[in-house]
């Protein structure tokens, strides 16, 4: 965990004060709505179809059990008991009060949350690997430099008003669950022939109407000089990124635009001015920061505890230990990931009384702590082996045991017409219909590893480009339809879904979804081989037949 | 429009001039940058003080050769939404030493005052009088900063190295 000291807690409050103003002079009409729209963006607040949605910075995914007891208590107070966790680290709620969003967000402040820059074209909440500090064969705890720039970028006297929202991911293991190819900047750790730390640095990926897989723009910036590094990156987007049509100002048609070459000479030409300036980070202030966060004091516990053995025995708590639990990088501990993606419900939501149960959880089995992931899943990062037949018991009470996590029913979607003002189709209930057609657990266990990404319109907040099966809901003459890609991933190694064809209705999209599982499972060469493996061995073609041939 | 400069609300000594508005004899003048560059020589001949409003599109590069010679550098912000003149300004007062007047200039409201003055601006053509009233107060709003720039104010990292080592913590 990481502890605010009293500058961050300062600052934290006086921007909860600015706030406060600035509603104050929106609602006496002081300030138009023009002039608000922005400023309530850079403090997570959005107008949505029905009420004020505010949004909630989680950075780098970790929160400790005092935040989430705080995040329940905005829940039932401000809103209507429930949150909604979204796929970039963030919490949401969709029913705030304008008027009572500064008591909402001083009451977070106190815990140390805040909703600064969760919104607007400004940089944004920055996102890492939900394991951070407690995956095996990590290069390093990747939450001390995400961090460090989340300080940087918090309040940026130049990057406020960039051309377009922008984003920073970072992961420090191969397996890449960071999602940094589809950022605007991708951060690797990773270290080089002295055994230095440093990033492999990735720009110009992201989603939404135009979607690029990030390049590499340099192969090794040393940890000392990555904050030069993204500075003279967004210095060069922030004067040429186009502002003449906001869906062409992202950083990824910049780059497009200018070419890799040419736009990592101009950052190169730039980053040589002021690398060597106060921007350099001295080992002291990383130390200082590493400092900061504390890990738990873990007991020498056997790899294979008694209570494990036994509970092997019932079939439920196997499925559930196969499926949620994961290798931990000090022996005897796991991490465990907490489905929020029941059968029939929203995915990524959870009521109050549940996040009050999982900090009491946290507190007893995990040390305290929480994680988000952006697959909209829940984690406690240092469980106990012998405390996991417990855990599985407590957690199935909170109906928060579904033994689905990355089976084809944990499921990622934005709210799409049901709550956002952008939205062009439904996402949420195409999501449900799904989770009850494959909520056979064993039908789900032999498909095996299968996102499927929903989003309500082209912005794709539910990452549908990524998704091993993307669906992507467009209206059209009045009707919701929904275009369906194949071969997606988010991962390391990070793909764009193809089309397989015409779009199909709201009623259909389930039968189709059925029909590209079907032909999966009859492709395969054997059942170790993953779907996305499959349909990058045979293209989309065979799925298309099996999906359109009778249609 | 009202002025602030120094923390208080001045009279503007400098007339703006169009592109094709006729040059008084004296006076202190603001002129466009496609003026300012045609007639350079001329204008900064003439008696009283010369400044030049830089658009947010047009390179700061093409500014440098004169900045020891110009009273003040206007720069604009069309929309309080569109930032580029953030990073003209850093560049003018910290890559390019510029110490002269560094005025912001269009949409300027007071929820832009403490990023304008971290990044240089010393003077502001305030859109509404009541910001500009409240101009030092909103421009204390914050006592923390994340990021050096060239305002010199210490950063929360590097305040946070003081207070080890005054307290000894570490050593």
């Amino acid at each position: 965990m990481y502890a605010y000291d009293e500058i961050d807690r300062t600052l934290v409050n006086e921007r909860v004060s600015e706030f406060r103003d600035q509603v104050k002079r929106r609602l006496s009409g002081e300030l138009t709505e023009d002039e608000f729209k922005i400023l309530r963006l850079q403090n997570g607040v959005y107008l949505q179809l029905h009420a004020y949605m505010f949004r909630v910075a989680i950075p780098y995914g970790t929160l400790a059990t005092n935040q989430l007891r705080a995040l329940a208590h905005v829940a039932r107070k401000y809103d209507r008991g429930y949150g909604h966790f979204t796929t970039r680290q963030n919490i949401q709620f969709n029913w705030i009060k304008l008027a009572e969003l500064p008591d909402a967000l001083a009451d977070l402040a106190r815990v140390g949350i805040h909703a600064m820059q969760t919104s607007g074209n400004n940089m944004r909440n920055v996102t890492s690997d939900q394991w951070a500090g407690v995956a095996p064969r990590e290069i390093e705890d990747p939450r001390i430099w995400s961090e460090l720039i989340r300080q940087h970028t918090t309040l940026h006297p130049e990057f406020s008003f960039l051309p377009r929202k922008f984003k920073i991911a970072i992961t420090a293991s191969d397996h890449d669950r960071a999602a940094i190819k589809i950022h605007d900047i991708g951060l690797r750790l990773v270290k080089n022939e002295k055994n230095e730390t440093g990033f492999e640095v990735l720009v110009g990926g992201g989603l939404g109407r135009t979607p690029f897989i990030a390049k590499t723009i340099k192969h090794f910036v040393h940890g000392r000089d990555i904050l030069s590094y993204i500075e003279a990156i967004l210095r060069v987007y922030n004067q040429y990124g186009r502002r003449d049509n906001i869906y062409k100002a992202r950083i990824k048609i910049l780059v497009h635009e200018l070419g890799i070459e040419k736009f990592s000479r101009e950052v190169e030409e730039e980053w040589q001015h002021i690398r060597n300036s106060s921007l350099q980070i001295d080992d002291e202030v990383i130390e200082d920061i590493r400092s900061r966060f504390t890990y738990p004091a873990y007991e020498k516990l056997p790899h294979m505890p008694d209570e494990l053995r036994q509970a092997a025995a019932d079939p439920d708590f196997e499925a559930w230990r196969k499926n949620s639990v994961a290798p931990h990088k000090v022996q005897g501990y796991s991490i465990v990931t907490i489905s929020l993606k029941p059968i029939g419900k929203p995915p990524g939501d959870a009521t109050a009384e549940q996040m009050d149960a999982l900090a009491d959880l946290a507190d007893i089995y995990s040390f305290g702590e929480i994680r988000v992931g952006h697959e909209q899943n829940l984690a406690l990062p240092h469980v106990a082996k012998r405390d996991l037949p417990a855990l599985w018991k407590a957690l199935d009470k909170l109906g928060l045991a579904t033994p689905n996590v990355n089976l084809i029913t944990d499921i990622i979607a934005c709210p799409g017409l049901d709550y956002c003002s952008l939205a062009n189709a439904r996402s949420i209930p195409i999501a449900q219909e799904l989770s009850r057609r494959f909520a056979n657990h064993e039908l789900a266990n032999l498909i095996g590893r299968l996102h499927i990404n929903i989003s309500g319109c082209i912005n794709a907040c539910g990452h549908h480009h990524v998704g091993h099966i993307g669906i992507l809901g467009v209206e059209k003459n009045g009707e919701e339809v929904y275009q369906i890609t194949i071969g997606g991933r988010a991962d390391e190694g990070a793909a764009l879904g193809t089309l397989i064809g015409p779009g199909v209705k709201f009623d259909e999209v389930a039968d189709v979804i059925e029909d590209v599982v079907e032909a999966y499972l009859a492709l395969r060469e054997r059942p170790e081989e993953l779907f996305m493996d499959t349909v990058k061995r045979l293209g989309v073609e065979p799925f298309k037949e099996r999906v359109y041939a009778t249609r | 429009m009202p002025l602030v400069n120094g923390g208080k609300i001045v009279d503007d000594s400098f007339v703006k001039l169009a592109v094709d508005t006729p040059l008084p004899e004296s006076g202190d003048i603001l002129v466009p940058a496609e003026r300012f560059i045609a007639e350079a020589d001329a204008l900064l001949k003439r008696p009283g003080k010369v400044g030049v409003i830089w658009p947010n599109n047009r390179d700061i590069d093409e500014l440098v050769p004169y900045l020891g010679k110009v009273a003040a550098v206007a720069l604009v912000f069309p929309t309080f939404r569109d930032g580029r003149a953030y990073s003209q300004a850093r560049l003018l007062r910290e890559r390019y030493n510029y110490r002269g007047e560094l005025r912001a200039t269009g949409q300027i409201l007071r929820d832009q005052f403490v990023f304008m003055l971290r990044a240089g601006f010393d003077s502001f053509e305030v859109k509404k009088q009541a910001d500009a009233e409240a101009f030092m107060q909103t421009a204390k709003r914050y006592s923390v900063f994340y990021q050096p720039t060239g305002d010199g104010r210490i950063t929360a990292l590097h305040r946070r190295m003081q207070l080890r080592h005054s307290e000894g913590v570490g050593t």
